[in-house]
């Protein structure tokens, strides 16, 4: 049986920062079900947050400034502890990931250069171009060549063992052979990435159906948060690719069929540079006033910021419009709407990325610290990921290190192993049923058309029904493939229930949360309730069904207020 | 738009040989092929096999050859090719696993073998580098490469010589050569002065039209070839003295 001292699930700047950061004594490995470089980190664009104050613009920023704007941002759901550890950080980070070679752009005289975002009070976000994801995977992943991180590349984690509240590895479903074996581990920490598929409408790749989060759910690991889905204000119509928040932050404007800025309505200060969750109900509101365009789309002009600034600070925007619906960000506005982009929820771990199972860790957008709260800030993700990778990291070492050495039991990992052959063998035999993608896509219908910008109960109680019958039709599904090598049908049919999961655990939480908060707008409760509602929502798995509780809040030295931009 | 797929299909565990098969697919418009590639695959036959992840040409999986040219599917428009055929095939250069689906291992060892990263000084500064922007745009085009094969599988040195380590391996190293920030010694990274390094790139330039970033991975072959010849002679020079 193959086994390693930390197993790391995952590929993109998580697991990659995880896997610098593990102890080099220990023996470690990274299981990707994709090569690293695939990963969708890739596709982050506009930047990472830390107070550098480089700009001249932002001399008097400092990382306290920016752990309050993240908690502001957060709509005060954040935890402040995690959040002032993460801004602290971020300062080192940025300086080590240019250390090891990230390519960031530059100020004259040298020093990285920093833009505007959304939400945050002053320019902070360090960057290349508006490739800043797909230069750092690309650099941490240089860095684990030169330290010869072992790598299994197309590798499906489908499920944990667990023994006696322990992790003791994971079962694997090889993509190139079709083959399911047991990979043990003294330690496993997850950096398996977002849910985004599980929408019809979201930006992420087409890998991310976010099984790492259902997995870690069905092993009793409760999930934190899942209500919290940030939809991006501005991804390409039709096609729901990411527009930076860097287009806005670079000076680009949002119009409506009137030609008018809308956002003065919605948040007159900041305008286009409001948070995330305000500039995305803002957009949706003028498309249902009539305000859009085709009732599906309003404007993201850049026209007036002239050739050359887009050229060399949104090339790869430009690159996308072009390419896939042939329009020039030069002379012609482009056409946006919001789109599902991030989960804020996730695996409940604690500040050092240890769940509540032994041996189990999580960072990046698959885990829930909580430093995001209700609503994350654009060029957040990528600092979280990095800094709690990294820390995941650590604390993995630290935990094994602290292990005796006595053998751990395989038995767990043999019935893992036998028990989902077994379930392959069963979707096989049958001759006739429905393929996966039927349910798939009537899921991602149910999530985009009742789970989404703006909710209320009567849609949050329908979605529920409706996810509650796929989930009983789901008997009638079988594998059409005869052949498991590199059969994506296998991959889709292994993470399809723990889609069902994630959806009903997204979808609960949103009916029981009887307020508005971040990315959370119930239009029957429109008001934050402080009172009743500044606390976690914490989901667990038990015999199937999902048991819902609570958490408080770690409030600090801000005090929730009215969130005004 | 009515439109005939033939892809490529071959799975080394079970076929004697490759072979073409034909879906029939109905675009709608601005339909990409790797789109076109799941609805056959999902309506069609679903032992179909290929590799897709971002969707937006930046992960780099999804590279083929379509109607006779490396390309991403994701960012290939199936109304764009003017033909009623679209004719897929795996990159060529490497072996098939299945179908669409190729073995790039040798393109990662390639690359690896040029030591892909930043070596840096023993102690870094306390903060960042300071390094001017028109340094960092000299090695940006090679800095936005995704690795998606495309120039490794048009190469025809590698086809005939599969110890080269082909186009984008070099233009990897000139990024890191030419970093201000790299210390790697001149001894070290001329390693690459052999027929299956700098100089086993014939120059017709394949890879330059091959790759979809507009990385030219060749003008990165021909600046590394400078620069070892302009470091050589300043050895020599230095000697002389």
């Amino acid at each position: 049986m193959i086994s390693h001292d930390i197993l790391i699930v995952g590929g993109g700047l998580a697991g990659l920062s995880a896997a610098l950061s593990s102890s080099s004594g220990l023996d470690v490995a990274v299981i990707s079900r994709v090569h690293p470089l695939r990963s969708h980190s890739i596709a982050a664009q506009g930047g990472i947050n830390a107070a550098l104050a480089n700009n001249p613009k932002g001399q008097d920023d400092t990382w306290e400034k920016h752990a309050f704007d993240t908690i502001k941002g957060s709509d005060y759901l954040a935890d402040q502890d995690a959040a002032e550890l993460m801004c602290q950080k971020a300062i080192p980070t940025i300086y080590e990931l240019e250390h090891m070679g990230a390519p960031f752009s530059r100020l004259p005289g040298g020093l990285i250069a920093q833009r505007p975002f959304g939400g945050a009070g002053f320019p902070r976000t360090c960057y290349a171009a508006d490739r800043t994801g797909h230069v750092l995977v690309h650099t941490l992943f240089e860095q684990s060549l030169r330290k010869n991180v072992k790598f299994y590349n197309e590798w499906l984690v489908a499920e944990l063992a667990v023994e006696n509240g322990t992790c003791r590895g994971v079962t694997i479903f090889d993509l190139a052979t079709g083959e399911v074996f047991p990979v043990k581990a003294r330690a496993v920490i997850f950096a398996t990435g977002g849910y985004g598929r599980v929408y019809l409408r979201t930006t992420n790749a087409f890998i991310n159906h976010g099984s790492g989060i259902g997995i870690a759910y069905r092993a009793g690991v409760p999930l934190k948060d899942m209500e919290f889905v940030q939809f991006h204000p501005t991804s390409l119509f039709p096609n729901n690719i990411l527009m930076t928040e860097a287009a806005r932050g670079e000076g680009g404007y949002l119009l409506n069929n009137l030609g008018k800025r809308f956002m003065a309505d919605y948040a007159p200060s900041a305008m286009e540079l409001a948070p995330r969750d305000i500039v995305a109900r803002a957009i949706q509101t003028e498309i249902s006033r009539g305000n859009g365009f085709a009732n599906e789309y309003v404007l993201l002009d850049l026209t007036h910021l002239g050739a050359a600034k887009i050229i060399k600070r949104l090339p790869a925007i430009r690159e996308i419009c072009m390419r896939f619906v042939g329009i020039d960000p030069v002379v012609t506005p482009i056409p946006i709407q919001p789109a599902q982009h991030y989960s804020m929820g996730g695996i409940d771990v604690d500040i050092l990325g240890a769940s509540c199972l032994a041996g189990f860790f999580a960072a990046g957008e698959c885990a829930c610290v909580s430093v995001h709260g209700a609503n994350r800030l654009g060029g957040n993700s990528l600092l979280d990921t990095i800094v709690f990778g990294k820390i995941a990291g650590e604390a993995a070492s630290d935990f094994v290190k602290g292990l005796d050495r006595e053998g751990r039991g395989e038995r767990p990992l043999l019935d893992g192993t036998k028990k989902l052959k077994e379930k392959i063998g069963a979707l096989q035999k049958k001759d006739s049923g429905i393929k996966t993608h039927h349910f798939l896509n009537r899921l991602k219908l149910i999530m985009s058309e009742k789970v989404g910008v703006f909710r209320t109960q009567k849609d949050l109680a329908e979605a529920l029904d409706g996810i509650r019958q796929v989930r009983e039709d789901l008997k009638d599904v079988y594998l059409s493939s005869p052949n498991l090598r590199f059969c994506q049908e296998a991959v889709n049919v292994l993470e399809f229930e723990y889609m069902l999961d994630l959806a009903e655990v997204i979808t609960l939480g949103a009916l029981n949360r009887e307020e508005t908060r971040g990315s959370h707008y119930r239009l029957d409760f429109p008001e934050r309730d402080d009172k009743g509602w500044l606390k976690h929502t914490l989901v667990a798995c038990q015999d199937g069904k999902p048991q819902i509780s609570y958490k408080d809040v770690k409030l600090g030295k801000h005090k929730p207020q009215a969130r005004l931009y | 738009m009515k439109y005939t797929f033939k892809i490529f299909r071959f799975d080394p565990v079970q076929d004697g040989r490759p072979c073409f098969q034909d879906y029939p697919y109905e675009s709608r418009e601005k339909r990409t092929i790797l789109e076109a590639l799941m609805d056959i695959r999902n309506e069609q036959d679903a032992t179909l096999s290929f590799r897709y992840s971002c969707r937006e040409a930046v992960c780099g999986s999804c590279g083929m050859v379509i109607n006779g040219r490396p390309e991403l599917a994701c960012r290939t428009m199936v109304d764009s090719l003017d033909s009623p055929f679209i004719i897929l095939e795996p990159l060529p250069n490497m072996e098939i696993q299945k179908d669409l689906v190729v073995d790039m291992e040798p393109f990662w060892k390639a690359l690896g073998d040029v030591h892909p990263y930043l070596i840096g000084e023993g102690k870094p500064p306390e903060k960042e580098h300071r390094i001017e922007d028109k340094e960092m745009v000299k090695i940006e085009r090679f800095t936005n490469c995704i690795l998606c094969a495309c120039c490794y599988a048009a190469c025809p040195v590698v086809t005939r010589d599969a110890r080269y380590v082909g186009p984008i391996a070099l233009a990897k190293l000139y990024r890191f050569v030419q970093d201000p920030r790299d210390a790697r010694s001149f001894a070290d990274w001329a390693k690459v002065n052999t027929e299956t390094g700098i100089w086993g790139c014939d120059t017709i330039f394949a890879c330059n039209e091959a790759c979809p970033k507009d990385v030219q991975p060749g003008h990165g072959i021909e600046a590394l070839r400078r620069k070892f010849v302009i470091e050589r002679l300043k050895k020599m020079l230095r000697l002389r003295k």
